[in-house]
């Protein structure tokens, strides 16, 4: 490397260490979120330039003059060498879900800080490596998936582990989001007209697209996109009408809504609905987060939350546990996620054209989607944390009168009062802020102040629901493909025990198969909003928990390889997030397992409730639900020592064979396509 | 005007606005003798590839 071409990065790395350095330290009122923006760019910057160069130079010897997939089995389809920013664009657009919005909002409880600082680390060491590599590796084996990869390389057990592994977090991930737009939709007849008009929105766009006008994707997305800001109009009007009250439901109602959604989508073909309203949320995802960066930049504003709060001992409102292990926990995919691995082993490696490539694919889109996991950080915060902490609580914490809930969140040093509440809550054209949990309404709330200021004050409550709508559409895009994906991954596990099962296209199985995930899924989102405490404490961290497994299973599954190709000491590059994912994860599910505390501990939680039920200390209402709640939490228990069981068993069987391959004893051969 | 003209071009590639296009360059130029899909047929086809395996994530 000249010392012309790194001088550059010398002053790169100067502002970054001096702005983090700032933001570390810094313990005044607010801090303008410049510094927190400018941090990141310097350590993303200097990440890629330095430490993903030589993790692909070194560590996986990328190799330019190699025939890719793309090339060699270029069928003009699947298979098929394309521009990389083309490939960037497509790769960024299916690893960004709304994951990397939800977890840092949550994790504001503890501060900016701990979250802030998590999403840097964790991806630049540990998230990016994590997809670059597995897209490495699957292009040197034709795409093959990360199940796929964990059979050939390690053995039988591993590849089961990844198919377990990505049903059982499927499962808890839809039914998580599933809760986050209930709670968004509840009692607001303005989110909940604007969601169900995007459903015939995205049906119509299916059938111009279909029948009207073929493959025209960009004509047919302009207009939806425009029928959908249409759709944030319409709901606006109609909370003015008489007719607002056919869109006023509470929780389950909706629930029953979003559950016979996700039947439906996962049944009918994609063309009707699912495959236009992916392209409609890809329009607006990319649109919402350049429209975002830019705001933010313009308006640069102040973070009112501090670096530091006290619930990084544990006592947490809005989900129990210390900063570690839960930060890294609720964080989630904005810093490193397992999920990542499957769309990184499939589809996008057919479609590299040269191994040069993989760099900026894999850990360049990861990057920029830990910049969006920034962003909603900054959007959590830069409410008044009495604000952030009314809206996120639930009434089951600090009680559903609203003057109890300001008494008790002013009470913890965070100054909130009723008409505060009452006059945002009007701004944004909901009837009620307080305890809307999920973190949907709390970024949307944040977004609508970012571009209110930014771009036109009048507008805040079609902002508010603008970024509502926007949250919705592609929460319920992951429902819909993630209800089908566990399908096709169930119909495949059944057909092994009975062929037909396995035919994805026969009607009785696909409705069998359907109706299972969705039944599952179903029953974690009907717990959560039947929860008191809001269900979001409960599923979040199981979410977590599961997704940071699947991330060490992919980190297995790369560890073993290095390992298996004489790259002893470079295998380190994976091995070192890989203990530090074991050793979060087993902490969490350890604490979730055993604590004694009862808004920590699963068991604790349903001994808890199951004594008070027997005192006869419950309120008739809360003692009729009391034993599906007691119930869940035994299962949320005995799923979270599966996870753990199940992470231990890959690491163990990689451990195995790493060690047969370091003592010259058999191992299973390479799968790697000859060159 | 050759930036616009680009930015178009990339815009419809990132959309898959030109895929039947360029599936028809490709059948043309690598298997002459094939019958090729019409747009319609090309685009179903298309779409269910698209949607088999994890195209989506958290």
């Amino acid at each position: 490397m000249r010392i012309n071409k790194s001088v550059p990065f010398l002053f790169v790395a100067v502002i970054g260490a001096y702005t983090l350095g700032g933001l570390a330290l810094h313990r005044g009122e607010t801090i303008n979120a410049l510094w927190i923006v400018t941090a990141a760019v310097c350590i993303y910057a200097i990440g890629y330039r330095f430490y993903s160069a030589w993790v692909a130079a070194r560590v996986l010897t990328v190799d330019p003059s190699r025939a890719t997939p793309a090339v060699r089995l270029n069928n003009g389809r699947d298979f098929m060498p394309t521009d990389r920013w083309i490939v960037f664009g497509h790769h960024f657009a299916a690893i960004a879900g709304p994951g990397p919005l939800i977890g840092p909002t949550l994790a504001a409880q503890f501060g900016y800080l701990p979250g802030i600082l998590w999403i840097l680390i964790g991806s630049v060491l540990g998230g990016c490596v994590q997809d670059m590599t597995i897209l490495f590796l699957s292009t040197r084996r034709d795409g093959k998936s990360l199940g796929q990869m964990a059979r050939d390389e390690l053995g039988p057990f591993g590849g089961f582990a990844a198919i377990i592994g990505t049903i059982l977090i499927l499962v808890i991930l839809i039914a998580v989001l599933g809760l986050v737009i209930v709670n968004a939709m509840k009692h607001s007849p303005w989110a909940t007209a604007t969601v169900f008009a995007t459903i015939p929105i995205a049906m119509f766009i299916g059938g111009y697209l279909r029948s009207f006008r073929p493959g025209r994707v960009l004509e047919a997305s302009l207009i939806g996109v425009a029928l959908l800001l249409g759709a944030v109009a319409f709901g606006g009007w109609v909370d003015h009408q008489e007719a607002r009250t056919w869109f006023d439901y509470t929780g389950l109602p909706l629930a029953g809504f979003v559950i016979g959604y996700g039947l439906l989508a996962a049944i009918l073909p994609v063309w009707l609905l699912l495959a236009p309203r992916d392209n409609l949320s890809t329009f607006l995802k990319l649109g919402t987060v350049v429209l975002l960066a830019i705001a933010i930049v313009i308006l640069r504003p102040d973070i009112k939350m501090p670096a530091f709060t006290q619930f990084v001992d544990g006592t947490g409102p809005i989900f129990a546990g210390k900063v570690f292990p839960f930060v890294f926990i609720t964080i989630a995919c904005g810093a490193i996620s397992g999920f990542h691995s499957l769309v990184a082993s499939g589809t996008t490696p057919k479609l590299i054209t040269n191994e040069r490539d993989i760099r900026m694919i894999g850990y360049g889109s990861m990057m920029l989607e830990s910049f969006v996991a920034v962003m909603a950080m900054i959007a959590a915060t830069l409410l008044d944390p009495g604000v952030y902490f009314a809206i996120n609580t639930a009434a089951g914490v600090v009680g559903a009168a609203p003057d109890a809930a300001v008494a008790t969140i002013s009470g913890w040093g965070f100054p909130v009062s009723v008409d505060q509440m009452a006059g945002l809550a009007k701004e944004m054209g909901e009837q009620t802020l307080f305890g809307r949990t999920g973190g949907a309404p709390s970024l949307a709330v944040g977004m609508a102040s970012i571009f209110g200021t930014a771009f036109g004050q009048g507008l805040l409550a079609v902002w508010y629901h603008f970024a509502i709508m926007f949250e919705a559409v592609f929460i319920l895009t992951t429902l819909d493909a993630g209800t089908r994906v566990g399908r096709f991954m169930l119909q495949d596990a059944l057909g092994h025990i009975w062929k037909p099962m396995g035919r994805t296209s026969w009607y009785p199985s696909v409705i069998v198969a359907s109706a299972l995930i969705v039944a599952a899924w179903g029953y974690f989102l009907y717990i959560g909003v039947i929860d008191p405490n809001g269900g979001v404490n409960i599923l979040w961290p199981l979410f977590g928990i599961a997704n940071q497994m699947l991330a060490g299973i992919a980190l297995s599954v790369a560890t073993g390889i290095l390992v298996k190709s004489g790259k002893l000491k470079y295998a380190l590059v994976t091995l070192v997030p890989l203990a530090w994912l074991a050793l979060i994860t087993t902490t969490a599910a350890w604490q979730k397992v055993m604590s004694p505390n009862p808004k920590l501990g699963f068991f604790a939680a349903a001994n808890d409730l199951a004594m008070k039920l027997a005192s006869g200390a419950l309120p008739p209402e809360k003692a009729a639900v009391a034993p599906t709640l007691i119930f869940n939490q035994r299962l949320d228990g005995w799923i979270t020592v599966f996870f753990t069981l199940v992470l231990w068993f890959v690491i163990a069987d990689m451990l195995r064979v790493a060690s047969r391959c370091l003592r010259g004893l058999p191992v299973p051969p390479s799968a790697e396509a000859a060159a | 005007m050759s930036v616009l003209v680009n930015a178009w071009k990339w815009l419809r590639r990132l959309s898959g606005d030109d895929a039947y296009e360029r599936y028809l360059e490709h059948a043309r130029a690598e298997h002459p003798d094939c019958i090729v899909w019409d747009r319609a047929r090309f685009c179903r086809e298309r779409e269910i590839e698209k949607w088999t395996g994890v195209k989506r994530c958290c």
